[in-house]
């Protein structure tokens, strides 16, 4: 077969499927949570039953998740070592530690989910059940941090001497802390927050659009409304953050999302446009010095071109594409919640209109595909390299010849794990309304409430 | 104690615990299957799920933990291993995400499928034999290393009296601790219907359990006889298994302190991993890699164990809150909470 020639670009295919399809799960698994947890302090302190039966849903929701996530994250864990060998036997002596504290993380959440799903109402005092959420909450955010932290050492290695092209004096600590640590962790966190309110905010637009408009649906899109805003606010200050940090540690990847040839004062921001045969650049939309702006905060600082990285050294250039819709979605993703709490603060306005609803619904699926374009472009954005200025790709990959069969299994368990989990979800909501269940769960509520 | 000896050890105490609670999910989806195309599932399910729901995410960190564990603190190990496992590897990564999710589908979605069952209970069989795969490679002569690449020999794999023996051992091994569990909790559950079954489960499996360990043994000694004769030197912990098997028996037969039994069976697999593991020492991949071969650098061996005993202190406690909540609370096994 065709695919059983090229071990090397069929492993990078199979990583970016998995990966790519994992992303969606972890970014629910990192978020959601910290959601049930809000949703549930605010319903135990207004002691509101809407907020309670918020959690509870979306934590049933969660359940059906967090279960594709796990085996997906299974999958790659695995396929670091069984596609990328060579890879693993250099740098795990390097990045053992935070893949270590990974699985501590995930081991420590993954206890007290199984005891928060199975003890609703088993507590008399409703903080305690509530106080469970604390641990799945840090062990689901500090998972997303250790396994960044190894993002962020294949971006900037750090914490070792080489000799005789050996890894030598490791230091584990400082490999972990490498440069590009602090904005990867403060992004991929951030960002998943803002995702999985969006994506929760979208659901709920959604219902109201089918005309079931109740104080419960009300209340659940005034909330992850707002913390869209919140968390879209510290997405835009994290990628500015991560801007400069690649302004100054990783020249190459700014300079090819930005199409940026030559090193120059007052760089101009380039939106879309593309690329003619000559490599110059058409059709664009130009920001006159706002790139030297982006990268440091000054806008008439010199940026860093292409032309001053050997040709074998460049990442491919399209990744343009995947960092301007990246940013465009976090702008998009703002300016709508920031519309929705003007409407909603305005009581001449009605912030339930049509033309609302539809663009939050819209907001969800749009953040997925943002996670989606921000991590095509960060990973894509240090090629050659799987350990940048250390190791190639064609150096890491393994040399079975089975890797385009394993491609095609894999391909295949996606679509059905995909495919069966949305049908799941919707059944699974559809046969219990809130409304059945707010009325069986909580019979003091007051009736007309569902309208 | 040099750091590479404590990281084998515990990561090997880890596999353990692995094999065990695996060995519980694994058996209790298969028996859970059987129940239900047998029509009995009326009397055991419900004891089943009881037990699985809180804890089957908890079952898979174990592995994550020991994979993760041994790339960490032996990197060689990624080279070879990775290499040569990819294809049995992608089948067990492909089985356990399918009983995963498969598990929640049934589980926690809207409606009982026979189809999810199935899958279910039959890679609970399927995965400790692809699993097991590992182990007979670590023996040595199937995987050949030339001119810089890895390679497996299928053939020889495929045709080795020990490897089928291993699969054997590993699945009827499922099967009996599984059982075991299940008599020790609906014992406690005071569900006398469902104690019946899987006490009859149990000493039915004991025999195949027994045989097969036997048999896996002898192809052993014909295939690498360095272990096998290591293993013989601790014929004192190869007694100590033999003798808690009997202890299990005898209880299991009179039917009394099933818990105590289940304890037995604990042990008796805990003496025969580890003399298997001490006979392998001190080669992870004969004749490849070894212990001290393969280690990771000093500081990262060291922070590796630093984190190890850290990660226990928070594990711990969680974990034996865990049991405390829904393994060993009477009112929750009997279906009051």
């Amino acid at each position: 077969m065709l695919f059983e020639q090229d071990p090397v670009l069929m492993s990078r295919l199979l990583t970016t499927l998995t990966l790519g399809f994992h992303i969606i799960f972890a970014t629910l698994g990192v978020g959601v949570p910290l959601m049930i947890s809000i949703a549930e302090f605010i319903g135990i302190k207004r002691q509101d039953p809407h907020y309670l039966m918020l959690a509870r849903r979306w934590a049933r929701g969660f359940l059906i998740t967090v279960a594709v996530g796990v085996v997906t994250g299974t999958a790659i864990g695995l396929q670091l070592s069984l596609l990328w060998p060579n890879f693993m036997q250099v740098a795990g002596n390097v990045i053992a530690l935070p893949l270590f504290m990974e699985v501590f993380a995930f081991f420590f959440e993954a206890i007290f989910l199984g005891i928060y799903f199975y003890t609703w109402d088993r507590f008399k005092n409703p903080y305690i059940h509530w106080m469970l959420t604390i641990p799945i909450v840090i062990g689901a955010g500090m998972s997303a941090v250790f396994i960044t932290t190894v993002n962020g050492f294949m971006n900037t290695p750090d914490g070792f001497l080489l000799e005789n092209g050996h890894f030598a004096a490791v230091n584990p600590i400082a490999a972990m802390l490498n440069p590009a640590t602090p904005t990867k962790v403060f992004h991929v966190l951030t960002t998943a927050y803002l995702t999985v309110a969006a994506v929760l905010a979208s659901i709920t637009a959604f219902m109201i659009l089918k005309k079931k408009t109740s104080d419960y649906h009300k209340k659940a899109l005034k909330l992850t409304m707002s913390l869209v805003f919140i968390f879209g606010i510290l997405s835009a200050l994290a990628g500015d953050f991560s801007a400069k940090f690649l302004a100054e540690h990783q020249p190459e990847k700014l300079a090819a999302a930005e199409w940026h040839f030559e090193t120059e004062e007052g760089a101009d921001l380039i939106l879309f446009g593309w690329l003619n045969d000559a490599h110059e650049v058409i059709g664009e939309i130009r920001i006159p010095n706002f790139l030297s702006f982006l990268a440091y905060g000054d806008f008439n600082a010199e940026v860093t071109g292409l032309e001053e990285f050997p040709e074998d050294e460049i990442p491919p250039l399209w990744i343009h594409y995947m960092f301007d819709l990246m940013v465009m979605i976090g702008f998009a993703l703002i300016g709508i919640a920031f519309l929705y709490l003007i409407l909603s603060k305005m009581k001449k306005l009605n912030e339930h209109n049509k033309g609302m609803l539809s663009l939050i619904v819209l907001s969800g699926p749009l953040a997925m595909l943002a996670i989606e374009f921000g991590w095509v472009f960060a990973e894509e954005g240090r090629q050659p390299w799987i350990i940048r200025g250390y190791m190639t790709v064609e150096e890491a990959a393994t040399t079975s010849p089975y890797v385009g069969l394993m491609f095609i299994l894999f391909l295949g368990l996606y679509i059905v794990l995909g495919v069966l989990c949305v049908v799941i979800l919707r059944k699974l909501f559809r046969n219990s309304p809130v409304e059945d269940e707010l009325e069986k769960q909580y019979p003091t509520i007051e009736k007309g409430d569902s309208e | 104690m040099s750091y590479e000896i404590i990281g084998i050890t515990v990561l090997w105490l880890f596999l353990y615990g692995y094999l065990i609670v695996a060995s519980v999910d694994f058996g209790a989806g298969f028996f859970a299957y059987y129940a239900r195309i047998t029509k009995k599932d009326h009397i055991i399910n419900r004891l089943i799920q009881r037990y699985l729901s809180p804890v089957w995410e908890v079952t898979n960190v174990f592995f994550v933990f020991f994979f993760v564990g041994v790339v960490g603190f032996f990197p060689d190990t990624a080279y070879y291993y990775g290499t040569s496992l990819l294809v049995p590897g992608s089948i067990a990564i492909i089985l356990l995400a399918i009983r995963g999710s498969f598990y929640a589908f049934e589980n926690y979605g809207s409606k009982q499928s026979n189809v999810y069952m199935f899958l279910y209970g039959a890679t609970g069989l399927f995965i400790p034999a692809s699993l097991s795969v590992a182990l007979t490679l670590s023996e040595g002569g199937f995987i050949v290393e030339e001119s810089g690449t890895v390679t497996l020999n299928y053939l020889d794999l495929f045709t080795s009296p020990l490897s089928w023996s291993i699969v054997g051992l590993a699945v009827v091994s499922v099967l009996f601790i599984s059982s075991a569990f299940l008599t020790f909790y609906a014992s406690r559950a005071n569900d006398q219907a469902a104690l019946k079954l899987v006490r009859g489960y149990a000493l039915f499996w004991s025999t195949p359990t027994i045989i097969a360990a036997l048999t896996a043994f002898i192809f052993l000694g014909q295939h690498n006889e360095r272990h096998f004769n290591n293993m013989m030197d601790l014929w004192w912990m190869l007694g100590l298994s033999v003798g808690f098997f009997m202890i299990a028996m005898f209880l299991l037969y009179i039917g009394k302190y099933y818990g105590l039994a289940f304890i037995s069976i604990m042990l008796q697999f805990f003496f025969a991993f580890f003399a298997y593991g001490i006979g392998h020492y001190p080669f992870i991949l004969d004749p490849y890699i070894t212990v001290q071969s393969s280690a990771t650098h000093e500081s990262m061996g060291i922070a590796l164990v630093v984190v190890f005993i850290a990660g226990l202190l928070l594990l711990i406690p969680s974990l034996i809150l865990l049991m405390k909540l829904f393994l060993f609370d009477a009112d929750y096994i009997k279906g009051k909470k």
